[in-house]
This record gives C-alpha cells, structure tokens and sequence, in this order.
C-alpha cells in the first residue's frame, strides 16, 4: 500500500503540478503509457474543476489530492471546501457548464467517466465537493 | 523552453497558423487563447490551421479553447483544421465528440492544402 496526500493552493498553475504527481506515484506499478495519460487527464480535469468551478479562483484556497495505491488500484481522491454542486447529475452531464463565458466545454466529467473505471462525486452547496477516481492498472481496458 | 507552453504563430495569406507546444490545460489554454485571437483579428484571418504536433498534453480546457476558436473561423465565414494530433489527443477528441464538427489532417502541409491557402504566402 502506498500513499500520498498533497495540498496545493487552488491556483491555476499548479494544476500541472498535480498531474506531474499523479505520474509519480502510479509510475511503481508499471501502468501503459495510455494510463498515465488517462489518470493524468482525469487528475487535471478534477482539479480543474476545484479550482475554477468550487472556489471561483478565490486567492487563499486549497485543493487536497489523497492518492492511495492498494495492490494494483489507484484511488485519487479530490477535495475541496468550495461553493458545492447543486445537482450532481446536471453536473456530470457532457456539455454541463457553469461557466460558458470562459470556453469551459462541460466535457470534464465525461472525459473522467471515460478514462477511470469509476468516478464518484459527493457534494453539498455551500461546503464543497469531492471527486474520488477509481482505475485499476493492467485492468481490462474500457 | 523546458517545460513552459509556447506558442509559434504564422499569417500565410488569411490562413493563421498556430503551433502550440507543452502542456495545454486551464491555465495555458486560456493563455494561448488570448494570443490567437489578437494576430486573427488584427491581420483578418479567415482560417486558422493548429499544428499540435508540440502539445504533449491536452485536458478538455484545450477542447474548450478549440470549440471557441472554431466558432470564431465560422463567424469570419472560414474553418479550422487541426493538424498533426498525437494519440491520446485524438482520443479526446473522440471522447469529448470534438471530432464531429472539427476538420483534422496528418501534417500541416495536408491542412493547409484544405484551407486553400499555401505556406508561401
């Protein structure tokens, strides 16, 4: 078993950091180079999300990353204490976006739900969300 | 350059070449977003043909950025072409369905030649 947590600022530059992490710590277990992109992807798309959507880019947030490997599963989770989802499954629907005005392409959550073998979101208004993405590496491809 | 995320942008005839290179996610989509659309506008492009040989990584805020500049060629009565997609762009533009609506071609030549423009104009 291994485990990382990790605690950035909700700022948009370090979303980069978060999937250079993510590399990391799934690099032991030997995944496919079509893994790493996809739990890399899944990782910026969480984050992204905390980022612009919970907090609004307000100065002085943070987004916890909890990655834990048991065996040969990953599970990241994604946290943050922002504004919430009303409706999670409005939100996980393709094109879903709160944000138009900045070219969001609501595509965040269907490129998750296609890249992990599972996606769970659990959130309440006015205290924050959390994204947990499941995929188990050299399990069968989607 | 290291790690950062450039971009590399050419005017042949109304055809706007943009060739970024690096990792496109939020922060930098929004970035090379802003850039590509001042030379559109301030040398009257009619296309604009995106040479992704250099992207390394996309997320769907580079699907985003593209959907815009896509609206931005129809708008202006031109097109878009992607040129030069790595395979897990290419999945994402699968997955996202991005490859319904956008033109792409294998190398940049290829999509200039689409756009009726020529790289030595």
């Amino acid at each position: 078993m291994n485990n990382i947590k990790l605690e950035i600022a909700a700022v948009t530059e370090n979303i980069s950091i978060s999937r250079v992490v993510a590399a990391a710590f799934v690099a032991p277990l030997d995944p496919t180079v079509e893994e790493i992109t996809e739990i890399k992807t899944s990782v910026s798309e969480a984050v992204t999300n905390a980022i612009i959507h919970g907090y609004r880019e307000k100065p002085g947030e943070f987004v916890q990353i909890n990655f834990l490997a048991c065996d040969r599963e990953v599970t990241i989770e994604i946290c943050d204490s922002g504004v919430g989802i009303e409706n999670i499954e409005s939100a996980r629907e393709p094109l879903f976006t709160t944000r138009p005005e900045m070219e969001r392409s609501g595509m965040g959550f269907t490129v998750m739900d296609s890249f992990m073998d599972s996606v769970e979101v659990s959130s309440r208004p006015g205290e924050g969300t959390s994204v947990k993405l499941t995929k188990k590496i050299g399990g069968a491809q989607k | 350059m290291g790690l950062q995320t450039d971009i590399k942008l050419d005017v042949h005839g109304r055809v706007l070449v943009a060739a970024p290179s690096g990792e496109l996610d939020h922060y930098w989509a929004e970035r090379l977003r802003a850039q590509i659309d001042l030379t559109f506008e301030k040398a009257s492009c009619r296309h604009i043909l995106l040479d992704m040989g250099g992207v390394s990584f996309m997320d769907s805020s580079g699907i985003g950025m593209i959907i815009g500049r896509y609206k931005k060629t129809e708008m202006s009565g031109g097109r878009i072409v992607i040129a030069n997609m790595s395979e897990p762009i290419s999945r994402l533009f699968d997955v996202s369905g991005l490859s319904k609506i956008v033109t792409r071609a294998e190398n940049a030549q290829t999509a200039m030649n689409m756009l009726g423009g020529a790289f030595d104009e």
